[in-house]
């Protein structure tokens, strides 16, 4: 069918980012068989990554953003696909870390989940993914919601399929918060739709502008703002708002917490730039509320006790979840100094925290494959029984602690540039200070697994299979490789974050 | 239950007309209040009521489990089929021009067979989520 | 004072609005019982729905169905939206019930402090 070449293809590939998931997880659905089930998923997620270079590819390259009307109806009546450099970069992102576990889910699945039940895993992690690739790539204030909510209740089944009871829980509480999330940002949403009446982004941007001169919408429109910012806080799980991550991420199977840590709170972020950055960031400058401070406290109160608190944990996972909040405070500290530095930095952050929390969560998938837990009492000396795997981790752990010559050193650096160029000194020690602690949670399980005498369970484990090892070493050296070559993030988050504060002066 | 003639004879009655009424709904989504969200309650209920009265076996015998959970994703395929359909005529997605000859038959064409989609997924949403709590706590 | 009561029968609806916001939030902060703080979930996204549809209703217009005889419709779009976050409110409801029957069976219980006796780290 000549139809189907590359060339009539290419103007709907924003809109194949998000159908070919979502035919993806309905055709697994009718599969009974895992390993059918794994197989159609894997060669889903291997073709988005390829949309989605291909958009950025296409974006960096003409400098202009990439619109899709959906049904051809155009952009305040209709819904638009909106892809710029800051969305492309993302897709990337989220599309490549689906894409790398998938190898590694076929024997951690089987192993933690039923037969039956293997199908309707795989069904939900594609549906995760299509609303994740859809909240990022929306033009739409009121689409981002339901693709929100789409992602999230995948999410919701996808750690309830935990083995342990506490799993159940988690999901629970994770529903609860999660929902109220969602509910604020939409009350938001409601609120910028009465004042402008349209729910396209650059439209209510636009409209903004006359609006916050008038006295009678000042104050809906600061409430819309207040709204949207406790309610994406929630999702991307800002300090305060973060209790429901922990427990979530540690009683999800192991493929679903690597893949959550990677992209979830990723997604939630985009959204959180975008609509203070883009669109209300061209109205009203953005400090008539205290925004930037509350931001800055909160993220190095996430920074501080949120590391701390990973420092105290006996369970590797929840561990790493605590860490992932403090990482969140990182990247939500760049947001908020809100220069091109430390913009970039925070961009970059969201690519290199994904690379190496990816790597670290499949590690202890690894781990948990062979001894069934992850509790550093029975992962004591596991290192000298799974030299690989433990090495993997270490690489990533050292790039997470932001040791020169890794990717989370250079995100670092770019954030210290930006607090240095707003003029907050104190930051930069700060970034330091909780660096130093991530070195302490990290040295500790480092300690656990390679120093102390083996456990009972660590005494029969073997190495884990190749099938594991391959996505964990090519993350594991993705860490390494963006420490040298910055060009993937840095250069592509530098011109997003110049066109995102394009607005703002 | 088995004994309430009244129930028994009054719901055979009331069943045919419940779906029809649910059909109705469907097809005069265009022009009046319904659609296919509302026709796939409404048929949904016609299974419920059938269960509830006629115990949850012969329900299943009428609509089996499998269809039910295979309902589900298909009405989405449907949907979204409907807008690969498109992009393979050379329209954006959803975009129906290209199914009849002009615009608003298309768009008539197009909005109905998204409908139908529709209706497949909410009947088949509900009728399963009926199956799955009404199963608990049995066994 | 006769302005403020004024004001407020005016704008009776944003007052119920605000009134279901809170206090299904309240509901699902102070209740321990699982299944009432799905229900408070539920009557907290109720009040989106009245926050939508409140601007949508235009004085004197009918339901907008195409038709010569009139003139002014009222505006379809957050009846649209609504019926959207309704679909998306249901299935939140109907996954918390179904973990809910889940969290029973695994725990013998619904109620919050009781899980948490039998399972101090689950908190």
């Amino acid at each position: 069918m000549s139809s189907l070449s590359w060339g009539t293809a290419e103007p709907h590939l924003p809109i194949l980012l998000v159908v070919v998931p979502l035919f993806g997880a309905l055709l697994v659905t009718f599969l009974r068989r895992g390993i059918l089930a794994w197989a159609l998923t894997l060669a889903v997620t291997f073709v988005l990554p390829l949309i989605a270079i291909s958009l950025l590819a296409k974006v960096l390259q003409t400098g202009q953003p990439i619109i899709y009307e959906i049904g051809n109806w155009p952009a305040p009546i209709g819904i638009v696909y909106k892809v710029d450099q800051l969305a492309a970069y993302v897709l990337c992102v989220i599309s490549m870390i689906g894409a790398v576990i998938m190898p590694f889910a076929r024997r951690s699945i089987a192993a933690e989940i039923q037969e039956p039940a293997q199908s309707w895993y795989y069904a939900m992690y594609l549906l995760c993914l299509t609303g994740l690739l859809g909240i990022v790539i929306t033009g739409d204030a009121f689409n981002a919601f339901v693709f929100l909510e789409i992602s999230s209740l995948a999410t919701y089944v996808l750690i309830a399929l935990g083995r342990h009871r506490r799993a159940l829980l988690s999901a629970y509480q994770y529903l609860i918060m999660g929902t109220i999330g969602a509910t604020l940002y939409i009350i938001g949403v409601g609120l910028l739709y009465v004042v402008t009446g349209t729910l396209n982004f650059d439209d209510i941007a636009t409209r903004l502008g006359p609006a916050i001169a008038d006295p009678g919408y000042r104050n809906a429109v600061l409430t819309a703002l207040g709204f949207i910012f406790v309610g994406v806080s929630l999702k991307l799980a800002l300090f305060p708002m973060h209790v429901w991550l922990p427990n979530a991420y540690a009683y999800a199977p192991s493929v679903a917490t690597a893949f959550l840590a990677g992209t979830a709170t990723k997604a939630a972020i985009y959204l959180f730039i975008r609509v203070i950055f883009s669109v209300f960031g061209i109205a009203l400058a953005i400090d008539s509320l205290p925004i930037p401070l509350v931001l800055i406290i909160l993220s190095i109160a996430a920074m501080f006790l949120a590391s701390f608190s990973a420092v105290f944990e006996e369970n590797a996972k929840r561990m790493l979840a605590y860490s992932s909040i403090a990482q969140v405070g990182y990247i939500m500290l760049g947001i908020a100094l809100a220069n091109e530095a430390s913009l970039t930095g925070s961009l970059a952050h969201i690519a290199n925290h994904a690379v190496m929390k990816t790597a670290l969560f499949l590690a202890l998938g690894a781990v948990f494959y062979r001894i069934g837990s992850v509790m550093y009492d029975d992962m004591a000396g596991i290192g000298r029984k799974m030299p690989l795997t433990m090495g993997a981790f270490a690489v990533a752990g050292i790039g997470l602690m932001g040791t020169p010559g890794t990717a989370g050193f250079i995100s670092k650096w770019y954030l210290g540039i930006g607090a240095i160029d707003a003029g907050h000194y104190s930051i930069v020690f700060m970034i330091v200070a909780s660096s130093l602690i991530s070195v302490i949670y990290i040295g500790r399980i480092t300690e656990v697994v390679w120093f102390r005498a083996p456990s009972e369970s660590a005494k029969t484990a073997k190495e884990a299979p190749l099938s594991m090892l391959i996505p964990l070493w090519l993350l594991a050296g993705a860490t390494v490789y963006l420490g040298f070559d910055t060009q993937a993030t840095v250069d592509v988050s530098a011109k997003a974050a110049e066109v995102l504060l394009g607005g703002i002066r | 239950m088995r004994l309430d003639l009244i129930l028994r004879v009054g719901a055979k009655l009331i069943l045919p007309f419940i779906l029809l009424f649910a059909l109705y709904v469907q097809f005069h989504g265009d022009y009046g209040p319904g659609g296919g969200f509302q026709a796939g309650v409404i048929s949904a209920g016609m299974v419920i009521l059938f269960a509830i009265i006629f115990g949850v076996r012969a329900a299943k015998h009428v609509a089996p489990p499998r269809v039910v959970e295979m309902m589900v994703p298909g009405g989405v395929l449907i949907f979204a089929g409907t807008g690969v359909v498109s992009m393979l005529l050379g329209y954006n997605f959803l975009d129906y021009t290209g199914f009849a000859h002009e615009f608003l038959h298309a768009h008539e064409w197009g909005i109905l067979i998204v409908e139908i989609g529709v209706l497949v997924t909410v009947c088949g949403t509900m009728i399963a989520m009926f199956y799955a709590f009404v199963e608990r706590g049995r066994t | 004072m006769i302005e403020t009561l004024e004001n407020f029968a005016n704008h009776y609806n944003f007052f119920i609005t605000i009134f279901l916001m809170i206090s299904g939030l309240f509901i699902v902060i102070a209740r321990g019982n699982l299944i009432k703080k799905l229900i408070g979930l539920s009557l907290f996204q109720t009040s989106v729905y009245l926050l939508y549809l409140t601007p949508a209703k235009i004085l004197n217009a009918t339901a907008p169905i195409y038709d010569k005889q009139y003139s002014t419709y009222s505006n379809p779009l957050p009846h649209v939206l609504m019926l959207t976050a309704i679909v998306v409110g249901v299935a939140t409801f109907a996954l918390g019930l179904a973990l809910v029957v889940r969290i029973k069976e695994a725990y013998g219980t619904i109620e919050e402090d009781e899980i948490f006796a039998k399972d101090p780290e689950a908190e």
